[in-house]
């Protein structure tokens, strides 16, 4: 394996290189997976059939506490993948931790919304709204599910392993996937839940 | 007992019973085959764990003329219930069945799988490349179609075949009309094969962005895999649109929700935008590379460059904006309203014009060349005229207001067959006979191949252009059966003999690998058709690293310029070589994914929910995985280039 020192640990190998042109094509095209879920949420918003409207059933105060929380998330994994590059072992778990951390904290509040949710009678059969708004959540949340388990696996690695071409490579293609689930969580704050709400 | 029943089949008839007893007579054969030879050992290492995208590429043909049989047993049993009024060889719902399988499996199990077979089999060697990008995520891309493929296929022996059209619009697709488990087939076979033709694409583009031989520049990047590459972008932006259009299907289907259905706020309209809004663009992704293989042919068979090389790329970046821009003109009837048809209508008669740049392109490299007419350029030459034809009808078909009068009739069914049959089926027979002795060491009869061109061409015309007349006078498609007073008869006698000439055209193809297999020479060289691009440089058979020094690249024709112009194409000492491991786990990830795709059909939610997790564990077993491949030495790479022809 030929290694380029001019490069960042996470460039430094022809396939490291692949691997992460690789993954933001994956993101091309996870962005026409949600752009989908957006299109079928608008055109299916205001058809609630008998059951409740947005505005009925979105609450603020959860909604707030998932944005904060996965915006930070966003920033304390930037500083993991700038921990990394400094070769800071220790600081890299750490902030990579305290990510992981607050995507369970998110996950969990949302896990609390679905069942506010529920409780109200907006279950995922009620109408077609119901069923865009949950599979849209549900798609981003559960991006969020495989992201605490993958992100999980690449800190034992690289406390196992330390930081190498391969998990630095595998962090920062990690990073970018966290980051992307993040720039989707802005659009889900404002287009689903502030313009439901207005 | 009542656990067992969801499994029968809903409307049986003998030739099913039939089907079942060849199926389990078929299989036990293979496996006492396998097991009386003792190839359990070789079919593991060689083929299910490969990740060459050699044997990719060759498995993905074997089961995309698999599936062409499959499919045309279709076609030939619908041509023959319909070759007379009022006949009685199938009823209703076993017509519709037919014609539903017949459409998914020609589309998404025989096209697509052929034009990954030469994706994957020419792409490499093209851009001198030693593997794509993601050799283990292709294996896994492979087994993923072909496990939906099976899926799909076991249908209409356990539980029952798909019934609502290949396009499978609400709320017929729902569980309101659509009772048997048919259509949870369709959604969650085309899920798993779309998820492996998704990553066909990002591996394909990664492969062709990063992986090319030095001096090759996009635009000296040969017209195949300037096609291909085209084909995957669109890959990557439209099978996201299919996958949740499917997962909302099968969560109506499965799960009581109202995203289609006709109560509860449900929309049935969106389904439809959003299958054209996938389906569309996979017409081209079929297509782009069909015209790849074209270019390639021509102008080696011309003997002369590729006329227009930019202009057929300009056009081809055109065609795959255009596609994602025309989705609504598949249902104008459906009340729009004047303003959006109308749209549709100019954004669809526009991708006529790149397409007749490219028809110029084809024309121009004939003009004045030294025409040989070997089997391969057959084929284009005939390619030219008769898809041109289906490409006015579609003119026709996109003037939204005439459209009234063709829509849902045998009209549109001869204009896709016209652009799909001489247009993709052509290309991939035409490439499987140049591309045959590169990879399997002998050519392929030019006598027998060219009667099977005759016999296809002929049966071609007879079949399909009496549609245009019929469906003009206003045959409806889909339609099981037409009264002898509305005067249909004739035509339709004279399509069913058409599609009896392809069948025999088909079984000449089988004859033909049968034949060239025992009497062809086996001493052709490493380039028997005098041809222009890369893949040609290295050796017959093609070894596991395909070239021994990575070529040095002048031209979109560099081989030509090696050859003619003492461009010097192997430069430097050898080196060793780094290689790809096999691996057992995208073949059991396949099977696991079978399995979750056969418990959520029947609703059988703990073997699904186990399944999955499998799926999960296997990736995280991947993720843990130190997998550094292997290396292999300049003497061994000495001993195989001085076995198979001497270093080049």
């Amino acid at each position: 394996m030929k290694i380029d020192q001019s490069q960042p640990l996470e460039y430094s190998t022809d396939q490291n290189q692949l691997n992460i042109l690789g993954f933001w094509i994956f993101l091309g095209a996870e962005i026409m997976l949600f752009a989908t879920l957006f299109t079928a949420y608008f055109t299916l918003q205001g058809r609630t059939g008998s059951g409740p409207t947005p505005g009925e059933i979105f609450e603020i105060t959860p909604v707030l506490i998932e944005t904060i929380v996965l915006l930070t998330s966003s920033f304390t994994i930037g500083l993991g993948v700038h921990a990394m590059r400094l070769g800071r072992k220790n600081a890299m778990l750490t902030f990579f931790g305290i990510t992981l951390l607050l995507g369970l904290v998110f996950l969990g509040v949302e896990i609390f919304e679905f069942t506010h949710y529920y409780h109200v009678g907006a279950t995922y059969q009620t109408s077609a709204f119901t069923a865009a708004l949950l599979t849209t959540l549900g798609t981003h949340g559960a991006h969020v599910t495989l992201g605490l388990f993958w992100g999980l696996f690449i800190m034992i690695q690289v406390k196992k392993r330390g930081i190498n071409p391969a998990t630095a490579n595998k962090s920062f293609i990690f990073s970018l996937y966290w980051h992307f689930l993040d720039v989707v969580w802005i659009f889900i704050f404002s287009f689903i839940y502030l313009k439901g709400m207005m | 007992m009542e656990f067992f029943e969801r499994f029968a089949i809903p409307h049986p008839s003998p030739a099913i019973y039939a089907s079942m007893v060849a199926i389990a007579v078929v299989s036990i054969g293979i496996v006492v085959g396998l097991t009386y030879f003792k190839k359990w050992g070789y079919l593991w290492r060689e083929w299910l764990t490969t990740v060459d995208h050699k044997k990719i590429g060759i498995m993905y043909l074997i089961s995309a003329l698999l599936m062409l049989f499959r499919g045309g047993a279709d076609a030939i049993m619908m041509r023959a219930q319909l070759a007379t009024p009022d006949a009685k060889l199938l009823d209703a719902q076993h017509y519709n069945e037919i014609f539903t399988t017949h459409g998914v499996v020609m589309i998404m199990f025989m096209a697509m799988p052929f034009i990954f077979a030469f994706m994957n089999l020419i792409v490499p060697l093209q851009i001198g490349a030693r593997d794509v990008a993601f050799p283990r995520l292709n294996a896994l891309s492979f087994w993923l179609f072909f496990v939906g493929a099976m899926l799909f296929n076991i249908s209409f022996v356990i539980g029952g075949s798909p019934d609502a059209g290949w396009t499978s619009y609400f709320p017929l697709a729902g569980n309101d009309f659509s009772e048997s488990v048919g259509t949870n087939y369709y959604m969650l076979a085309l899920q798993i094969s779309g998820i492996g033709s998704l990553m066909t694409g990002i591996n394909m583009c990664t492969t062709i962005l990063k992986m090319r031989a030095p001096g090759m520049t996009l635009m000296k990047m040969p017209m195949f895999t300037w096609s291909a590459f085209i084909a995957n972008i669109i890959i990557v932006f439209a099978f996201p649109v299919l996958t949740i259009a499917l997962l909302m299907g099968t969560t109506d289907r499965l799960f009581g929700t109202h995203f289609f259905a006709t109560t509860n706020g449900g929309m049935d309209m969106l389904w439809a935008n959003f299958f054209w809004i996938w389906g569309h663009p996979e017409v081209y992704i079929l297509i782009l590379p069909a015209f790849g293989i074209y270019s390639e042919i021509i102008s080696t068979f011309s003997r002369r460059n590729l006329y227009g090389y930019k202009s057929m790329v300009a056009s081809m970046v055109l065609i795959s904006l255009l596609s994602f821009l025309v989705w609504t003109h598949h249902f104008f009837t459906m009340g729009q309203g004047a303003l959006t048809n109308s749209i549709f209508s100019i954004t669809t008669m526009a991708i006529a014009v790149p397409t007749g740049v490219k028809i110029f392109n084809w024309l121009f490299t004939m003009w004045k060349g030294k025409i040989r007419f070997t089997v391969p350029m057959l084929y284009s030459v005939a390619f030219i005229p008769l898809f041109t034809i289906g490409g006015v009808t579609g003119v026709m078909l996109a003037m939204s207001a005439a459209d009234y009068q063709y829509h849902n009739t045998m009209f549109l069914v001869a204009h896709f067959h016209n652009t799909i049959i001489p247009g993709v089926v052509f290309a991939m027979l035409a490439g499987l006979t140049y591309y045959w002795p590169k990879f399997f060491g002998f050519m392929l009869n030019e006598k027998i191949g060219k009667s099977t061109f005759w016999l296809l061409t002929v049966g071609f015309v007879l079949a399909f252009f009496p549609m245009y007349i019929t469906g003009l006078d206003g045959q409806a498609r889909r339609m099981y059966t037409y009264s002898e007073a509305t005067g249909f008869g004739p035509l339709n006698m004279v399509s069913f003999v058409g599609a009896a000439l392809m069948a025999i055209g088909f079984v000449t193809i089988v004859y033909n690998v049968y034949y060239s297999y025992k009497n062809s020479p086996r001493n052709i060289g490493s380039d028997p058709w005098d041809a222009r691009s890369l893949e040609w440089a290295t050796h017959t058979p093609v070894p596991e690293y395909n070239f021994a020094r990575i070529p040095q690249i002048s031209s979109s024709e560099t081989f030509w310029d090696s050859k003619k112009n003492g461009h010097q194409l192997f430069k430097g000492e050898l080196k060793e070589i780094h290689m790809p491991n096999n691996s057992g786990v995208p073949f059991i990830m396949g099977v696991i994914f079978f399995i979750a795709g056969f418990s959520f059909v029947f609703a059988l939610w703990v073997p699904a929910v186990i399944a999955l997790i499998g799926i999960l564990v296997c990736l995280a077993l991947r993720s843990f995985e130190q997998d550094h491949g292997r290396h292999i030495s300049v003497e061994e790479i000495k001993e195989t280039e001085a076995k198979i022809g001497g270093a080049k």
